[in-house]
Parts: structure tokens; sequence; C-alpha cells
């Protein structure tokens, strides 16, 4: 039998205006296991909390209820004061006869009757009471980015420069993502490259920084504070150790037949090749599929012309174990495909391109060198249709039903640096909204159409035909309530962007969740916008949903600072209040881990002795680092075996009992 | 089931499982803002609505409560991410079986109420409460052994 | 048979199942319709008059029957919204209000023409019974 000790607390006037706090005391004073029942003033003072813990000590008591506010506001305070006492913080219930009685309730009868019912019903519970311990676990100090884009690099280098260790796995040759494709960046018109890659040397120079490019994440295990990765180093066929990055290699392979990825396809590259000038690391990469020498076994020109013996045809793919404290998933996006979007012609005509290949027939490294010309001849268009939204906003099934969201600022970039480079040129841009709610976006927008004199049309075009060689534009204008026509040389689709298809792998891998669209979900949409709901796994850049470049840096740098509040944290207390599985009833049907949102449940096989006959049984083990004690694996398990430490069925249901008496 | 001895006036016993991060924060904040709701309201706060095992509500009409109502979080806020998905799910079962019963569908109710829903709270539980003084006391499921 | 605008306007959304409420104002369908310059009322205009309740106008319009109901406005619609089955449900309404001065069916056999492709008759018979 429990020693109890009731406290009912006055809070001036708060309580004892509606509830007769003293009757309170009285009535529960004779319930079983009440060794003390008093009132006073005010439980959460100085004087308040002396009185519980002179009780505590005065009388052996083994739990109190202290019959007061919410527990979200004392609860805390009050668990302290038990602990002061040398009593289990746990054994500590709050009656919450304040906001959820004395507050809403006018009659002073009925409000102590509640009062009365609710100290009651918090007693019962406290005698099914156990103390709990809370659980402690280590934190290996080095984080793990998963994506070498401008989000990915940004959060490894603020968590190094706090001091940790990070690893930036990146699936291509070279770290730099979708930024360094870029040719300038709104509302400023900075050049991407020279705002990139000084970050991308800071992240290579960086000591705490350790890049894995070229690499992909096999496997996850382990929970917050203690991942444990394995990571694939793809075969380069290059040793990274001997090449010195001259690239003579990739000037004299002989194949030309790959597109380039880094032109988005716009022109071709050879077998051995740097993506770009200023990758990093600055080693090349042999492809596979389009090496003579991997195909055939007759060239190996490469391996003749290196100066210092580091090509390697034989190389394997290698797998790497690595530990962790923080994951940060920062896959990024790709835009999408355009096979449902046949009425712009995509695929048929070479001069319909996406924002992301304009970019590159922008960019002054790019295969144009920086002339803006069609792609079939090599011309200079004069007269260029950018359609908005291509797949965005779209319900259809046919694209994506959000909003890409970066596409109009993107647009009237490329408009207004088209005007503004050749004045001749003639600009059209279809659209539906004009969405630019960012710091001197709309300034932005409207300078392209005063300033720049680019021709905004409300509306969508229908369709995008070839016709003695220019593009037959025909769309409409919403505003002239008319069907327009226009003979287009060029015509730029904004492209609806998606997540990196890597995601939904690497969302399995880390039990972190992924929503309709495939983004990555945070754990809170408003509060928690950088932390996923599987605790340790953060989030940064577009995985989580479309955004800029600023946006996608402050979200970087907010998941640092995430990542480096819990690496500076020796040991992580845990919550006792878990699922806790027993190993007599449980029969190993998988139930709960099927409905564990954080997969914390895992199967060990162990030897039970049951009645005293001994057998090995499949079992649930919670892992008590992981679970954040949502109950949901109790209520499924069709056994009983799992229970919720702290809200346990029988506490529960004591509490149900003691109201409905 | 409290029936008043003097006027004999049905007053409904209303067990309200209310989830730690919306719901019940919610019914604080009815509180703090002061908007009253019957006294015959009792919340008993669990860690999610995931956590209300369907044993919780027999127990509670087999003890003579009246009428049962889960709050938790709305779709898509669970502070777990998807509890409030699993009690929604759980509980269309359950309330149609209670109804089959003979439980009145009446009688329970899940809502979503958030943390800064207090308003929704109070006006939920009047509403509830009236649709269970019309209901009458819940006989059909009430274990009389359980009364002393 | 007076019809008001209002009912009308729930017909027409009833007989064509079409949410005009999801139209999102882009214009595609204008911009792909094939038929455009013949039309008086535009494929987006059906749909925001409809929402109006404008169907009266629509119906006496002659761009119901320069519609090629081709189906494009619908192929291409990013919301879904299908305006060519609002324009084929204003055109049953017209259908349906003139019922009263179609041939009757036991009279059509007489004016039958030999040589008459056998589908004509069938959406004959489809379009002037009731």
């Amino acid at each position: 039998m429990q020693k109890i000790g009731v406290f009912v607390c006055w809070c001036g006037s708060n309580i004892a205006g509606t509830v007769d706090v003293e009757r309170v005391a009285q009535a529960v004073a004779n319930e079983p296991g009440v060794v003390i029942s008093t009132d006073y003033q005010y439980m959460c003072s100085e004087a308040g909390q002396l009185k519980i813990r002179q009780a505590i000590k005065e009388y052996g008591l083994t739990g109190i209820v202290v019959c007061s506010c919410s527990p979200r506001m004392h609860e805390a305070t009050f668990r302290k004061t038990a602990q002061a006492a040398g009593l289990n913080p746990y054994m500590v219930e709050i009656a919450n006869i304040r906001e959820q009685c004395s507050w809403i309730h006018k009659d002073k009868d009925e409000g102590t009757e509640k009062a009365i019912i609710l100290a009651k019903a918090a007693i019962a519970k406290l005698h099914l009471n156990t103390p709990l311990k809370a659980g402690e676990s280590a934190v290996t100090k080095r984080a793990l980015v998963i994506g070498g884009g401008i989000a990915g690099i940004q959060t490894a280098l603020d968590i190094a420069d706090a001091g940790y260790e990070v690893d930036i796995v990146e699936k291509s040759p070279t770290i730099g993502g979708k930024m360094a494709q870029l040719d300038k960046t709104f509302p400023t018109l900075d050049c991407a490259a020279c705002i990139l890659t000084p970050k991308m040397v800071d992240a290579s120079a960086h000591e705490k920084i350790n890049l894995f490019t070229y690499s992909e994440v096999e496997g996850v295990s382990g929970f917050v504070g203690n991942f444990k990765v394995k990571i694939r180093k793809k075969a380069r066929h290059v040793k990274a150790d001997l090449c010195t990055g001259c690239g003579v290699c990739t000037e004299k392979c002989p194949s030309r037949k790959a597109p380039n990825e880094f032109n988005q396809g716009l022109n071709k590259r050879g077998a051995i090749y740097i993506p770009f000038a200023q990758a990093i690391p600055n080693v090349p990469v042999i492809d596979t599929e389009y090496c003579v020498k991997m195909k055939t076994g007759k060239c190996g020109l490469c391996a003749t012309v290196c100066p210092s013996k580091a090509i390697d045809f034989e190389q394997q793919d290698e797998i790497v174990e690595r530990e962790y404290g923080a994951i940060v998933a920062a896959t990024g996006y790709k835009l999408i495909n355009l096979d449902n979007f046949e009425e712009f012609g995509y695929a048929q005509n070479k001069d319909v391109i996406t924002s992301l290949e304009l970019e590159r027939l922008m960019n002054a490294a790019g295969p144009t060198k920086g002339t803006l010309l069609r792609p079939s001849d090599n011309e200079h268009p004069h007269e260029i249709v950018f359609i908005q939204c291509v797949g965005s906003r779209d319900v259809s099934g046919c694209g994506k039903p959000y909003c890409s969201k970066i596409c109009c600022m993107y647009t009237a970039k490329h408009a207004m640096m088209i005007r503004d480079k050749y004045p001749d040129t003639k600009v059209h841009v279809f659209y539906i909204d004009v969405r630019t709610p960012g710091k001197n976006f709309d300034e932005f927008y409207r300078r392209a159409v005063e300033e720049y004199g680019v021709d905004y049309i409300k509306g969508m075009v229908g369709k995008v035909v070839e016709k003695d060689g220019k593009l037959l534009v025909q769309g409409s204008d919403l505003i002239a309530n008319e069907q327009i026509k226009i003979e287009a040389d060029l015509v730029v689709l904004a492209t609806a962007i998606e997540p990196d298809p890597s995601v939904k792998n690497l969302a399995t891998m880390l039990t972190a969740s992924i929503d309709t669209n495939n983004f990555l979900t945070e754990a809170h949409a408003k509060l928690r916008p950088v932390e996923s709901p599987t605790a340790g796994v953060f989030l940064s850049g577009v995985c989580q949903g479309p955004k800029d470049v600023p946006e996608t840096v402050a979200q970087a740098s907010a998941a640092a600072a995430k990542v480096i509040g819990l690496l500076a944290k020796d040991k992580l207390t845990c919550n006792p209040c878990v699922a806790n599985s027993n190993e007599l009833l449980c029969n190993g049907c998988s139930q709960c881990a099927n409905v564990c949102p954080y997969g914390a449940i895992e199967y060990i096989n162990k030897e039970v002795n049951d009645h005293g006959k001994r057998e090995v049984r499949r079992i649930a083990l919670v892992n008590e680092a992981v679970c954040q004690g949502c109950g949901a694996c109790t209520v499924t398990c069709p056994s009983g075996a799992m229970d919720l430490k702290g809200f346990t069925t029988r506490q529960i249901m004591a509490e149900v009992d003691a109201i409905c008496k | 089931m409290q029936i008043n001895e003097n006027n004999k006036e049905f007053k409904p016993l209303i067990v309200a499982f209310c989830c730690n991060w919306c719901s019940y924060a919610g019914a604080d904040l009815a509180g703090s803002s002061r908007l009253s709701y019957p006294a015959n309201v009792k919340v008993i706060r669990v860690p999610c609505s995931c956590r209300v095992n369907p044993m919780f509500i027999l127990r509670a009409f087999q003890r003579g409560a009246d009428g049962v109502i889960i709050a938790g979080c709305h779709p898509g806020d669970c502070h777990y991410t998807s509890g409030n998905y699993f009690a929604r799910r759980r509980m269309t079962l359950l309330f149609s079986m209670l109804d089959y019963m003979g439980i009145e569908k009446g009688r329970t109710r899940v809502e979503w109420i958030s943390a800064a829903e207090g308003a929704k709270f109070s006006a939920t539980m009047n509403e509830f409460v009236e649709t269970i003084h019309n209901l009458g006391p819940n006989k059909k499921l009430e274990d009389l052994r359980c009364k002393e | 048979m007076t019809v008001n605008e209002k009912e009308l306007a729930e017909r027409v959304i009833r007989i064509s199942g079409v949410n005009t409420k999801k139209c999102m104002k882009c214009g595609k369908c204008s911009g792909t319709c094939p038929s455009f310059e013949e039309m008086e009322y535009h494929p987006h205009q059906f749909v925001s008059m409809v929402e109006k309740g404008q169907i009266k106008k629509l119906m006496e319009s002659k761009s119901i029957w320069t519609c090629l109901s081709c189906f494009a406005c619908i192929e291409r619609c990013p919301r879904s919204v299908e305006p060519a089955k609002l324009i084929e449900a204003v055109r049953v309404c017209v259908i349906r209000q003139q019922g009263e001065n179609h041939l009757k069916a036991n009279a059509v056999p007489e004016k039958l023409d030999e040589n008459m492709p056998q589908q004509a008759i069938v959406s004959a018979f489809r379009k002037y019974s009731k």
C-alpha cells in the first residue's frame, strides 16, 4: 500500500474562490492510503514546496497528489520538489482543479464536488504508479549530412564551425548540387558560382568535414545519438589519393557520347569526366556505361596518358560503416518528367527547354559559353515565350498539386536578364498568378515589367507546335479575353520541382515520414520545422518542401543549430514514460511494430521462463531511447503485452473507475 | 449517472479523454479564458488519442458514464504524427459496434481540438452534455454489480 | 415551363458533374480551344458564368453549337474542371427546353431516308425523343 500525501492548493482565490479547498482536503483524507491531506494558499511557492518536502520526510510518503493548476504548468515543479525530498519524481500526480474546475464553474458546491472526484482519480492512479527512471544514452559527437548541395554544405559548415565532425554523403561525383548549375540568383542577380564555390572550398578544406562524394547511404540503424550508417563509396575507377586533377584524361578520352548531366544534357562529355571546372573533389570519374575500355577492353587511353597512374579499371565499390549522433537529410530536388505534358512538345522540339536548361544556356561556363543560342540551330532567338506553372498546381494527375514556389521569381529573372543582354528580343511570360512573397521579390518582378518591358500575359498556353522552323504558341489572354498566337523562337517551361527520388528509400531507412508528394515531413509544421518526427533526424532544404536559395540556407543553418544542440550533450535523458512489453504475454506478432511511428520496436529471440517452462520465444523489445511514448502499440497489441509506463492500462482504468463512482 | 436526490434531476456523467498535446491544452485554455461548461465533464489526460483503449470506453459505460468523448489533435497535427489516425479508425469501428449493441451513436464522440481552441473545447462539451441530457441515462451497459 | 436561372445553374452542374469552384482561372482551356474564334463565350467563361449562374446567356449564345466537343479543354485542364462537360450540359438544357417542338417518335419513320446512315438514325432518336 502506498503512503500518499494530498496537497490542495488555493492558488490565492483562483481555486479557493469556487472550490471549498478545506472540504476537498477533508473528503480525501480517508481514502485508502492517504496519510496526510492538507491545503495551503500557494503550493508552488517556496513555503508550499517546503510543506510538501517536510510531509514527505515526516510521514515517509511514497507518493504525492497535488490538487492545483494544470500539470502542463507545474508538474515539473512538483516533480523536482518530490525529488529534492528523496522521492521518485514520477510518484507525483496532479489533479487539475484550476483550469478544469474552479475557473469554469461558478457554483461552489458543484466545483467542490468535481474537485473531490478529480483528486480521488489522481489518488487512484497514484496507487498504481511505480518509480520510473529516465534512461541515459551516450551521444556520438559526429553528424551525417546526406546531400551535398547548398543545403547540405551550409548545414555541414555550421556544425563543423561549432567544433563537431561532419560527414557529407553526396551521390554525384561533386558537391554543389543544383545551385552550381544556376547562372544568377534572384533578387540580387549575384552569380551563383561566385557565391557557392567559396562555400564548397570551405567545406572541403574544413578539418572537421569529411566528404564522401559519389557515395550513397545504404543502411541506417540505431537511434538518436547512436546511429550506425553504411555508406557505399561507388567506384570512381580513379584513385583519388594519386590523382592531381590535371584533367589530361578527360581531354584525351575518345568517347564523346555521354550526355553532360551538368549541362542538362545540352552537350556531350567524355566517358571519363569532371562534372565542372570548380568540382570538389577535383577528381574525374569513369562512366562505365560509356567507357570503351570497360565495355570492349580496348582503349585505356586515359590510363596511358595519366601522369600519376591514378586510373584503376579494377576498382570496386567500398562499404564504409560510420557512427553518428545526428543525421541531416538534405537530398534536394529534381525537375519533374514532362512526358505528361505533350501539348508543350518538350520531347519533340529542341527549342522547347526547361528553365534549368536555360540556366545552362545563359551560363558563361555552359555549352554556349553564355551566349543565348537556341539548341536546334544555334541561332539567336528573337522572340521567347516563358510558360509558368508547367506541372505545378496540377491536380489532374499529370503534375504536382503544390506550387513549386521558385518559378515565378526565376522566370522574372530570366526574362529580365534576356531583355538586359539582348534588348531586341521580345519576351512574353504566360502566368496564372505571379507569386512573389519575399524580401524585395515583388519589386524585382515589377522591375522586369516596368524597366525591362517584359510582356506578362495572364493566361495559360494551350499548345506549342512547330511551324516553319518557328514554334507556334497558342494561349489565352484572359484580361483581353482573346486567344493569342505567338511565333516564338524559344519556349521555356517553368517546370515543377519534386523531391529527389532517392528520398523515398532514405525515408524508410531513417523511419522519417514522407507526405503524399514525397517531401519529408517535419515534426510540427509550425513549431518544429527542421526536425523530422524521428528523434535525431533533421531536415534541410527542398527535401522538406519547395524553397529558394535564401530560405534553404536559413533552414540549413536552423537544422545545424538543432544538431549542435544535440551533439553538445554528453548524455541524452530519455523520456521514461515509454512503452514496455511484457515478455511473458508477447507472442511476437509484429502488430506493434507496424503501428509504431518511430520504428522503436524490434524483435529478439529470448529464453523466457513461463511457469517453469523454459523456451526461446520471439518477443518485442522497445528501444527506450527511440520510443516517444504515444501508446499506439498498447492498444494494437492483441495479447495485452504492451503497456505504457506512466499511463498504464490499469492506471487509466483506475481513473475511469474513480470518476464513474 | 448521478441522480440528485432532491429534485431527481438527471445529471449526465461524461468522461473526456484528452490528448496531452492539443486537447488537454485546449481544455486548459478554455479554463484560463473562463469559458464555462458543465461540471459533469471529467477529463482524463492521455499522451495521445491513440492511447485510448476501447476497453476504457466500455469500462466507463459499465461503471455508469452516460457519454464518452475522445479529443485529439487535428488530423495532420498529431504530436506523434499519426496517432490520431489510429484513434479515428479504432473509434469508428468501436462506435459502430456500440451502436449495434444499443448504445446510441450520440453517446460516443471523437473531436479534434487544438491547443488554441479553448472556445471549441467549451462549446463541444456544452453541446455534448446537452446531447447526452436529451438521450437520458445510459442503462444499456451499466453493470449494477459495480455499484455498492 | 419557366425555369429560373438558379435552377438552371443547378441543373447544369448536376448534369455535367462539374465542380466549378475547382477552377483556378488559368485559362488553359481557352488557350487550347481550336474553336476559340468561333465562340462568343469561351471555355473559361463557361466555367465562371455557370458559377455566377448566368445560364440563359449561355443558352442563347451560338457558342454551345460551335464547340467541337474535342475535349482538348478536359484533357489539358490542370485542375480537372472539365469545361466541355459544362458546354454539353448547357446544350442538353436547351434541347430539353425545346422538347415540345420536336417530332413525335412515331412520326420519325415516315420521314426516314433509306440512304441515311444507321448512326444518324440512332443519334436522331437520341436527340429528338424525350
